[in-house]
Parts: C-alpha cells; sequence; structure tokens
C-alpha cells in the first residue's frame, strides 16, 4: 500500500533564513500521526509546505500518490487535505451554521459525506451556537468550529496544527476526544502540538523534530518507553 | 425576511428589537419616498422630483459598490466608471437614433460586462492599496477617453433629445421616479438572497481573509470576479437612470471623486448592510442640499459632519438599528 501523504525530503525557509533541513515524514490511509518539538523547529512551517502556502526550496510532497508541490493552496485542499490552521482562523463575519457550510465540498463523493448534522453530533455546542457570529465563540467553540469547517470538505487527511493551543484542559480533552471519534471513523489525522501525554493514546505514530529535520520517530509505545526524548526535544 | 434577520440583527441581546425597528424605518423611508411624487404632482414642485431622483440613483450605485466593498472587501475607487458608462450607453444609443428603452437596459448590461470582466480580473490581481489604485486608474483611463471623445461631446457632455423610449411613459419624470424606486426595491431583494446564498457567504468570507479561504479547498477569484462585476452592473443600471433623469450624459459622471462621494455614502449608511447605502446616499445628498441652501461654504460643514459620523459610528448610520456585517475588524 502507499502511503496517503509522504513529504520527503523537505528544505524550506523564509528569505535567507532556512527553516527546514529535510523534513521526511510519511502517514498511511486512517492512520493518526504527530508532529512534536518545540517552538521554531518547523512544525508550522512544514504544514505550511505541505499546503502549498510556501514553496519548497527542494523537496517534495505526495499525497495520494500524486505530487501536490507547486499547487496552489485550494488545490491541495480540493485534493484532500483538510486544514485547521493555527490560531484557528474561522471567519468572524459568518455565522456558525455559514462557516460551516460556506466551502461545504463533497468532491470525491464519498459513500457517507460529512453533514452539518454530523458535524453538529460530533460537537454538540456547535450546535447551541449555530446562530452566533464567529467572532462571538469562545477559543474552544472557534477550535471546535474550524474542525468542522475542514471536516465540511470531506478531506481524506485532517491536519491540525496547534489545535489546543490556549485552550482550558477541560476544552482540550473535548477536542481530543473528537479526534479519537474522527480516529476510529477511519479518518486519517496530522497533529502538530507540543503537548504528548493525550497524544499517545491518540496517535500511532510519532515524528519529532529538531532545527528542521526529524530527529526522533517511533510509535507510542516506544516513545512511552524513551521518556528521555520527551524531555532533550520537548522539554517535558 | 427571516434569511436577513438571521444574518444581520437579532444576533445581540437587543437583536430581536432592532430587527423589528429596522422594518419600521425601512417602511417609513418608502412611504417618504413615496410621498415625493404626490407632493410634486399638488405643489407643482418638480425640481423635489429630480432631487430625490438622484438620491435614488446614487442610493442604487451605493448599494451596488457596497455590495463589491462591505460584502465583498473590494475598495473600489472607480465605481464612478460604471455609473458614466451607463450613463453615456443611453446618450449615445440615443444619439444615433436607437431609443427603445429595453435596447437601452440591455445594452448598459452588456457593456458594462464587457468593461468589468477584464478590469476585475486585473485589479483582482491585487488586493488593499493597489486594488484601490488600479480601479482608480481605470476609471481615470475611462474619464479620459469621454473627454477625448469629440463627436460625443467631449469634457462639455452629451445632451440627450430622445430619453429611453417606453411608449407612452417616455420622459415621463414620475413613471421614471417609480421604476427607479422598483429598480431600487429589486436591487436590495435580490442581493439580500445573494449574501445569504453560498456564493454569498464565500464571498463574504473573502473579504475577512483570502488565503483562509483557499486553505480550506476554495478559489476566491472566481467568486470576487462574479461581485464585482454584479456590482458595477448594478452602477451602471443607476447610470442608465441619470441619464434619463438629467437627459444628460458628462464625463464629470465618472469623476473620480464621484467614486469618492460614492464610498462616503456607503461609510455613512454603513457598510456591509443592505439598506445602509440608501440610507447615506439620502443623508449625504440631502444633507449637501439642505447646507447649500443655508451657505456658501457648505463644504466646511459637511465635511467635519461626515468625519465625525464615520469616527463615531462605526456601522454607519443604519448601524444605530442593528449589528452589520459583525467581525469588520477581523482579527
Amino acid at each position: 500500500m502507499s502511503s496517503l501523504l509522504k513529504v520527503d525530503g523537505l528544505v524550506a525557509g523564509y528569505g535567507r533564513s532556512q527553516v527546514l533541513f529535510g523534513m521526511s515524514l510519511e502517514i498511511q490511509a486512517g492512520q493518526c500521526v504527530t508532529l512534536l518539538g518545540r517552538n521554531g523547529m518547523g512544525k508550522s512551517t512544514t504544514i505550511r509546505n505541505i499546503m502549498g502556502m510556501h514553496a519548497p526550496w527542494k523537496g517534495q510532497v505526495s499525497f495520494r500518490g500524486a505530487p501536490v508541490g507547486g499547487l496552489p493552496s485550494y488545490r491541495v485542499a480540493q485534493a484532500g487535505i483538510g486544514l485547521v490552521p493555527e490560531g484557528r482562523q474561522v471567519f468572524p463575519n459568518l455565522s456558525v451554521r455559514e462557516n460551516l457550510v460556506a466551502t461545504a465540498a463533497d468532491r470525491r463523493k464519498r459513500a457517507s459525506p460529512w453533514t452539518l448534522e454530523r458535524v453538529y453530533g460530533l460537537f454538540p455546542r456547535l450546535k447551541e451556537r449555530a446562530s452566533n457570529f464567529g467572532n462571538q465563540l469562545s477559543g474552544g467553540e472557534q477550535q471546535m468550529l474550524a474542525i468542522g469547517r475542514a471536516l465540511m470538505t470531506n478531506p481524506e487527511l485532517l491536519i491540525l496544527d496547534e489545535a489546543t493551543e490556549g485552550l482550558s484542559p477541560k476544552v482540550r480533552q473535548e477536542i481530543w476526544a473528537a479526534l479519537g471519534e474522527l480516529r476510529r471513523e477511519g479518518m486519517a489525522i496530522l497533529v502538530v502540538d507540543k503537548n504528548i501525554v493525550p497524544l499517545l493514546a491518540l496517535a500511532d505514530y510519532h515524528y519529532v523534530i529538531e532545527k528542521g529535520q526529524v530527529v526522533w520517530q517511533g510509535d507510542s509505545a516506544r516513545l512511552r518507553a524513551a521518556p528521555e526524548i520527551c524531555h532533550r526535544y520537548l522539554g517535558a | 425576511m427571516n434569511s436577513m434577520t438571521h444574518t444581520h440583527g437579532g444576533q445581540t441581546l437587543l437583536g430581536m428589537g432592532k430587527g423589528r425597528l429596522r422594518v419600521a424605518v425601512t417602511v417609513v423611508l418608502t412611504g417618504l419616498f413615496l410621498l415625493v411624487p404626490v407632493y410634486a404632482g399638488v405643489a407643482g414642485d418638480s425640481y423635489s422630483l429630480i432631487l430625490f431622483g438622484r438620491v435614488l440613483v446614487f442610493a442604487l450605485a451605493a448599494v451596488g459598490l457596497n455590495f463589491a466593498l462591505g460584502y465583498g472587501g473590494m475598495v473600489s475607487l472607480g465605481h464612478a466608471m460604471y455609473l458614466g458608462l451607463g450613463a453615456y450607453t443611453v446618450a449615445i444609443l440615443s444619439h444615433h437614433g436607437v431609443n427603445s428603452g429595453v435596447v437601452h437596459l440591455l445594452a448598459v448590461g452588456a457593456v458594462t460586462a464587457v468593461l468589468a470582466v477584464p478590469v476585475g480580473f486585473i485589479a483582482l490581481r491585487t488586493q488593499g492599496i493597489a486594488f484601490i489604485m488600479i480601479t482608480l486608474a481605470f476609471a481615470q483611463m475611462l474619464f479620459f477617453v469621454f473627454v477625448g471623445l469629440k463627436q460625443y461631446g467631449g469634457d462639455e457632455g452629451l445632451t440627450i433629445a430622445e430619453l429611453s423610449g417606453f411608449g407612452a411613459l417616455t420622459a415621463n419624470k414620475t413613471a421614471l421616479y417609480l421604476s427607479m424606486m422598483v429598480a431600487l426595491g429589486l436591487a436590495l431583494a435580490l442581493l439580500r438572497r445573494v449574501v445569504a446564498s453560498r456564493f454569498g457567504l464565500v464571498l463574504r468570507a473573502t473579504r475577512i481573509n483570502e488565503r483562509r479561504v483557499r486553505a480550506v479547498g476554495t478559489s476566491p477569484l472566481g467568486y470576487r470576479l462574479v461581485g464585482y462585476v454584479m456590482s458595477a452592473e448594478l452602477c451602471a443600471v443607476a447610470g442608465y437612470f441619470l441619464a434619463n433623469l438629467t437627459a444628460f450624459a458628462s464625463p464629470a459622471y465618472m469623476a473620480w471623486t464621484v467614486s469618492g462621494e460614492l464610498i462616503v455614502m456607503v461609510l455613512l449608511g454603513g457598510t456591509g448592510t443592505l439598506v445602509g447605502p440608501v440610507v447615506g446616499a439620502a443623508v449625504f445628498l440631502l444633507l449637501e442640499e439642505g447646507l447649500k441652501a443655508l451657505t456658501d461654504h457648505w463644504m466646511a460643514i459637511m465635511g467635519p459632519v461626515i468625519v465625525l459620523i464615520v469616527l463615531f459610528l462605526k456601522d454607519g448610520l443604519w448601524g444605530l438599528l442593528g449589528d452589520g456585517e459583525s467581525g469588520k475588524g477581523g482579527h
């Protein structure tokens, strides 16, 4: 089986400062993978390069066997990657319901496509707030909305960039629980985060990056057995 | 009405009351506009019909501009170009002996599309200041084209001998006035549906952040271009009415100051609200008229009044009656 997403030897940066020094990672269909690392190690830059928001200097990104490098970001998203961007970025001038339906699409004609009801089922809070505008939501609700908005594009892979940043522990729990549910339904997920403990249970495989490259990779059991990795690269 | 109150109001604690207040104000305003031809007939004051006719023309143009500006975030400083183009289409066709009103309207629509599609396509490659400058540049180009067209009057403009023909109603000022009210009503009804449609949602989303729209798999250009062209068409129809109201087409209609005034009307009434620009156009033109009657130095009063309203009423005059497109500042 070929991998769903394959990132191969990405070298990238901004202006003269290089950020990625040969990033490589792979995600299989239905797999939940994390990208861990301290601030400034290149996690977000990796995501930006995958999504076509930033052109890499070298290296390749392919999704479902086809290269997506050089495509504009909306084409990458259309190919089946649902991004939940850092900082949530919901549309403040649209209501919750409008945020969900504005960019909804079922481009690959799924057997059971995402609908408003399914998103509301996953996040009942969004249903309660359906007619509230994006800027009238709490941070947690905005995060749920951003996830719902991505799901409404019926992606094959969901990428969450710092999904629980700045949220209360209780809301984090809700988000992790929802991701667990998505995972059981077979959704492939790439999680970028600094919290490791909840991810050990959620994810199958982990990439730890430092200074723009992968310094450690392995499954949850191996990561659990290697506390020094967490301590050394993640400061936890 | 449901979809409108759903989208524009009824969101805050006071929302319901304000939603109803808006309906009441709309009804009262419509009644007042309807009284104008009655008053003009009874008092024999045809000037009032022309004055309020101008208000309706600019209201329609401002509503059109606001669709691009308030909902699509496209700050065009060149929309007077379409107002003038609509007027010149009528004048030039009439000049060549084509007087059918239907032909005039169809030609206005077609000519505007032919100009607005490429202009929009080029201008929408840019954002912010560059977009403002490009739209201004195109408007200035068209302005000087018409100044240079000596066979159509050059900078003196072109008098329209035969107005748009609609049988017995041709050149009837009251019929013209009422048809402008109908056109404005239709435009508002149409836009209310469009704004709440999926197309409208994406357009409103692009106003906040185009990159964000792209990140969720939608290319904004097509949506923005259609929005821009629709907005231009409404301005051009306003130009069609302006030509018939004044029996005249002039390059002055497409001066950049007119584009600026349209923006002021939108801001005054409330960006991103449907009816706001109508209120803005009415207040702007009637205030101007009133102050001119009072003093020669009317600009010295008008300017500060506008500055104060825009400074202190973030959502414009219409915003006093409830929420507009919220999240204006983004984040």
